[in-house]
């Protein structure tokens, strides 16, 4: 096989959760005014003081532009023409999860991700969104016994409103940039989760987004609190049907952390990416951002990143406590038309606070990815160290890979180290594998799991089988 | 076991190979020998199913198969082997875990299951030891930083792990001081058993003063132009390839 069917092979991969869910939703029409602010707020029964902050961070929204600095390509995108709400019209105040309509239950199966008592991932508590809503949490109760709250946001507005009050935007200011802007003033669902003082969170939490309805946009709104001396791992899974038109998804993390604290946020995003000539996927534009505020404290982000026909992300650290340490492993793979303008920022304002960097992109097809970095180290920073690797692989000569690190170092006594690698698996490599006995297939994937493996060890267990099969079935079908 | 048939082999529409015609029995080692340019690493690529050549006419018997119409992978499952003059660097896999995927994939294809891993190590320390390979090597990603005669090395050690049944050596004695000839070739001759055929592929008599062939055939041109046993070796490298060019063309 030619480098070139390989190529083609490669990015003529079937999205396996491509299907559509035959649902009845209750779907605002197409539009963004104050309306449809005041209508959301209202669906969801909020405070006085969240539906002000919306209009606000509306009327700030409406002053901005969406940024260009990065590396992609972007169609113009119509604001008017996104619905800013949908959900399932079974949706009502539920008893337990039993109740939740089996077309959906039947969705999450279909997914990977059943919700039903027996069926459920051992250990792992699960909050599913399915558009605009959350459908269900499970292993509430086991959580609550010890102290943790894990519940939609919009549940949390109404069960725990100091917290999400104290919390909501502390990290990601609404005016931060234009989709964060977006996010405050639509944002419809998402998983708030508070761990208490000392307390180690006994599962890991997890929750699964899930994009249905034509024309929608999605737009969560995450907040985990981790206060002193506690300790949670999260992980959050994405999905979308096959469709022609690109959607919007717009979220926004928020993590807060305490002396002490540890918060391991994963992610596993499968968006739709869009055919293999780049129409439809899905438009993944998210702020993540999370504030070390404590001693000692630590943000461990980790992402694998196979899906979205545009990924524009950047997880970070502000390590403000002394001793802070901040983490960002990251493996995206853009196959098809797919583009990515992903990294970090790690901001270093306490002493001795320390973050390390891992980047692995695998660019195939026609694929376009950039790593974006920022290590700023304040003055303050005394003794702050960095240690950024930023590795590409190339599948075919079609794709492309770039590296822009950003350092701005204000503190003599910061240690900052940088390492960036591009390689490429060459026709010679699979040959040289095939005379060994090892297909093409298989080749690829032993090639790339070298490749990734420093950032796959950082995956929760539970998770780490369900990630190797992700980017197997994003790279198999290479023999033609 | 291997019975090469009036052979044409093209790349890019250019004629490399017009007409090869060569028996191998079990039991035997071939050498081809040759100038630079006939052809003698086309064969070598052709055999083990490298892209990029084209067969305009000719076929290849392997033990009763069409071995033309196989998937590279299957040939080398069904032990052929190919010692390349240019080693590819793989990086971010051990030596050891790629070894361990080749033997599981010819098992796999044997109807086996996988190699017990306390088995494998120890048959791996045994036959780094025969080609006198730094096991610190072993866990080094294949080939990257491994000096010219390291990767050779490693190639000839992975040909007694994988014990083909055809193997085939495409300039393994290029680059090698005269130590690693030697282990080289000790190596080949561990191989050397009446089930199986070795093909060398040599510029210099040198390598056969250690691996005594029981045939030796002259590439030029594109065709087997005179076979003969080991002291047309030795005629070639006293008289040079311009005599049997001269006869080839007249």
């Amino acid at each position: 096989m030619s480098g070139n069917q390989l190529v083609k092979a490669i990015a003529a991969q079937d999205y396996k959760y491509g299907f559509v869910t035959d649902i009845e939703s209750d779907t605002l029409p197409p539009g963004l005014d104050e309306g449809v602010i005041r209508f959301i707020s209202a669906k969801k029964n909020e405070p006085q003081w969240l539906l002000d902050s919306r209009l606000k961070a509306f009327a700030r929204w409406k002053t901005m532009k969406e940024p260009d600095w990065a590396y992609l390509n972007i169609a113009p995108i119509d604001y008017q023409s996104i619905s800013y709400y949908s959900a399932p019209k079974s949706i009502k105040k539920l008893g337990s999860l039993d109740e939740v309509d089996p077309k959906l239950l039947e969705t999450y199966d279909k997914l990977g991700i059943p919700l039903l008592e027996q069926k459920r991932l051992a250990n792992v508590a699960v909050d599913a969104v399915f558009d605009s809503v959350s459908v269900g949490t499970t292993f509430k109760d086991t959580l609550a016994e010890a102290g943790v709250i894990f519940c939609p946001i919009s549940e949390a507005v109404q069960s725990h409103p100091e917290l999400v009050k104290k919390y909501l935007g502390s990290v990601v200011p609404a005016q931060d940039n234009f989709f964060s802007a977006l996010n405050a003033a639509v944002f419809t669902d998402g998983s708030f989760v508070y761990i208490p003082e000392g307390v180690t969170s006994p599962m890991e939490l997890s929750t699964y987004f899930r994009i249905n309805e034509r024309n929608t946009g999605q737009f969560e709104r995450t907040l985990i609190i981790a206060e002193a001396g506690s300790y949670v791992s999260y992980l959050e899974g994405c999905t979308a049907p096959e469709r022609d038109e690109n959607q919007l998804h717009a979220a926004v993390v928020e993590l807060v952390v305490f002396d002490d604290a540890e918060i391991k946020y994963s992610t596993v995003q499968n968006w739709y990416p869009g055919d293999e000539e780049g129409i439809g996927g899905i438009y993944n534009f998210v702020t993540k951002r999370g504030a070390c505020r404590g001693a000692r404290s630590k943000i461990s982000w980790t992402q694998v990143e196979t899906g979205s026909a545009i990924t524009w992300k950047y997880p970070s650290c502000v390590l403000i406590g002394d001793d802070s340490v901040g983490e960002f492993y990251s493996v995206a793979l853009t196959n098809r038309r797919q583009q990515a303008d992903t990294g970090t920022k790690m901001i270093h304002i306490g002493k001795n606070t320390r973050s390390t960097i891992i980047s692995k992109g695998i660019s195939a097809g026609r694929g376009v990815q950039c790593y974006r970095g920022l290590v700023d180290i304040k003055k303050s920073a005394v003794g702050a160290r960095n240690f950024s690797q930023c590795d590409s692989l190339l599948i075919g000569d079609e794709c492309g890979a770039h590296t822009f690190p950003y350092l701005e170092i204000k503190n003599p006594r910061a240690q900052v180290e940088h390492e960036a690698t591009t390689s490429r698996i060459s026709e010679d490599q699979l040959f040289f594998c095939q005379q060994r006995g090892i297909g093409v297939e298989e080749a690829v994937g032993i090639i790339v799991s070298g490749f990734w493996k420093d950032v796959f060890k950082e995956l929760p267990m539970e998770f780490a089988a369900e990630a190797t099969q992700l980017m197997a079935v994003s790279l198999e079908g290479t023999v033609g | 076991m291997l019975s090469i048939n009036n052979l044409h082999v093209a790349v890019d529409d250019k004629a490399i190979l017009k007409g090869v015609d060569l028996t191998v029995k079990a039991g035997e080692v071939h050498a081809i020998m040759g100038p630079n340019g006939s052809g003698k690493s086309t064969l070598c690529h052709v055999l083990a199913g490298r892209p990029g050549y084209q067969v305009t006419q000719g076929g290849v018997d392997y033990q009763g198969a069409d071995l033309l119409a196989l998937e590279p992978e299957i040939r080398a499952r069904e032990g052929l082997f190919l010692a390349f003059q240019y080693p590819v660097e793989i990086p971010g896999i051990s030596n050891l875990y790629f070894l361990k995927a080749a033997i599981n994939a010819r098992r796999k294809h044997e109807g086996k299951g996988p190699m017990p891993a306390v088995a494998f190590l120890r048959m791996v320390r045994e036959k780094a030891a025969c080609v006198e390979l730094d096991e610190g090597l072993l866990n080094r990603s294949l080939n990257v930083g491994f000096s010219g005669g390291e990767k050779k090395r490693n190639e000839i050690f992975q040909m007694l792990v994988l014990e083909p049944t055809l193997a085939l050596l495409d300039e393994t004695d290029s680059g090698l001081d005269i130590d690693a000839l030697r282990v080289v070739a000790e190596g080949v001759n561990k191989l050397r058993s009446e089930g199986r055929a070795i093909l060398l592929v040599t510029h210099y008599q040198r390598l056969l003063d250690y691996i005594v062939p029981d045939y030796v055939h002259v590439l030029a041109g594109g065709r087997i132009v005179r076979s003969g046993d080991k002291d047309l070796a030795h005629k070639l490298e006293a008289e040079g390839y311009g005599w049997i060019e001269n006869e080839a063309s007249t």
